[in-house]
């Protein structure tokens, strides 16, 4: 005998699952889960999700646009009662990216970051970054910023191939 | 209302989006498009520091205002801004050594913030001490490219920091006692602040300025005559469209 209704069981996944699959919208190869933005998704006895979000930088301007397709995907999966609240701590770091987003990134000419090193010395040295088109460790860096607050450009001199990186914050 | 906190809260937002203001009239000015990337980005960066202290500051007001409130509803004497950050800048030298002396500020600052009590603050000083490190490392890359360049650029970049260097003293004015203990002192950060740029200032060849400082009072709302510039041009939109959103 069941007495479970329908909606119940496997909804709890079923949320978190379609919060995880949101593209993010300045890198749509990678998912909000792949970056390590997603921070929480709950629900509670009445179908109210909550989700939780960190930005990758304080100024991301694309929080907004997450948002809003976070709200979005899971109203068309049926949740009405959807909000999405941004955290600032613990902090963001490119090393909570996951294995499978630094493969998607480098999969599509981005550059993955290293791991974080200690910030702040005045005068830092840059490390060098494999080429992601053909892997070379030949490279050098051509602007600090880049189209996003998230990346750095970088030319390779094997392959002759401008790419983003992917900077370790 | 925790009237000391508001106003220490409100400093350090004002600080940022006032600088973050100044870096973008460097978007198309800059001398390489890069270089108007890389301002834009630090700019936002700020911005972002500002937006989530505002609206902390509106939270321990308790009034109801909102971030944007803040931003764009409050003229030039309600401001908390140091003057370092207000002042227009028309050389790329003055906005380097500008950013140097500020971003340094800003990362011993914050750093001492992230391990205060207050949830909020810390959350975002831990947030904003990886960014403006960032920003450090930029504007000490520039200082030394330009201060061991050429005749001219080493001129102009000694001329900067010249020019910003009454205004530095500015920054570390001492907390307000009754926050002591509770949130990041700027007098305790002065000393290592300022070796960090003197190490900068040294490798680019440059001396550091013997001047008097600049009168203060940017803390108490008292300015240059810039800022209300400054304003008209960053409020002018809200002002004139109250509640216009797209």
């Amino acid at each position: 005998m069941s007495t479970r209704s329908l909606a119940e069981p496997a909804a709890i996944p079923r949320a978190r699952d379609i919060a995880a699959s949101i593209p993010d919208p300045e890198l749509p190869m990678v998912t909000i889960e792949d970056l390590g933005i997603l921070r929480d998704v709950t629900e509670d006895d009445q179908g109210r999700v909550h989700v939780t979000i960190t930005p990758t930088y304080s100024g991301c301007p694309a929080m907004e646009t997450i948002r809003h397709d976070i709200v979005t995907g899971l109203e068309l999966a049926g949740y009405q009662h959807v909000d999405v609240e941004f955290v600032l701590s613990p902090a963001w770091s490119t090393d909570d990216l996951t294995d499978e987003g630094r493969e998607k990134l480098a999969a599509a000419g981005i550059a993955p970051p290293g791991p974080v090193r200690d910030a702040g010395e005045p005068v830092p040295v840059t490390l060098s970054v494999r080429c992601p088109q053909c892997g070379s460790l030949d490279t050098r860096e051509s602007s600090r910023f880049g189209s996003t607050a998230c990346k750095s450009l970088w030319v390779c001199r094997a392959c002759r191939e401008p790419f983003d990186h992917f900077k370790a914050l | 209302m925790d009237m000391p906190l508001f106003d220490y809260t409100v400093g350090l937002a004002d600080d940022a989006l006032v600088s973050a203001q100044r870096m973008g009239w460097w978007i198309s000015r800059a001398p390489e498009l890069e270089e108007d990337v890389a301002l834009a980005n630090i700019g936002l960066d700020q911005l972002g520091q500002a937006r989530t202290l505002l609206t902390y500051a509106g939270e321990l007001e308790g009034e109801g205002r909102t971030e944007d409130d803040l931003a764009y509803l409050r003229d030039d004497r309600e401001f908390r801004n140091v003057k370092l950050v207000e002042r227009p800048m028309t050389d790329f030298g003055v906005a380097m050594a500008r950013l140097l002396v500020f971003a340094t500020y800003q990362l011993h600052l914050y750093r001492a913030l992230a391990t205060c009590d207050d949830a909020t603050l810390s959350a975002v000083a831990a947030k904003a001490v990886k960014e403006v490190a960032y920003h450090v490392d930029h504007a000490a890359h520039w200082v030394v490219r330009l201060g061991d360049g050429t005749d001219e650029s080493h001129s102009r970049m000694q001329a900067a920091l010249d020019a910003e260097w009454p205004f530095v003293e500015e920054l570390f004015e001492p907390l307000d006692p009754v926050l002591v203990g509770r949130v990041a002192d700027p007098s305790a950060i002065r000393d290592p602040a300022l070796d960090d740029v003197r190490r900068v200032v040294a490798e680019a060849t440059l001396v550091v300025p013997e001047v008097s400082p600049a009168l203060a009072g940017g803390r108490q709302g008292l300015h240059t005559e810039h800022l209300g510039y400054l304003l008209a041009e960053m409020q002018h939109l809200h002002r004139s469209h109250p509640g216009a959103t797209w």
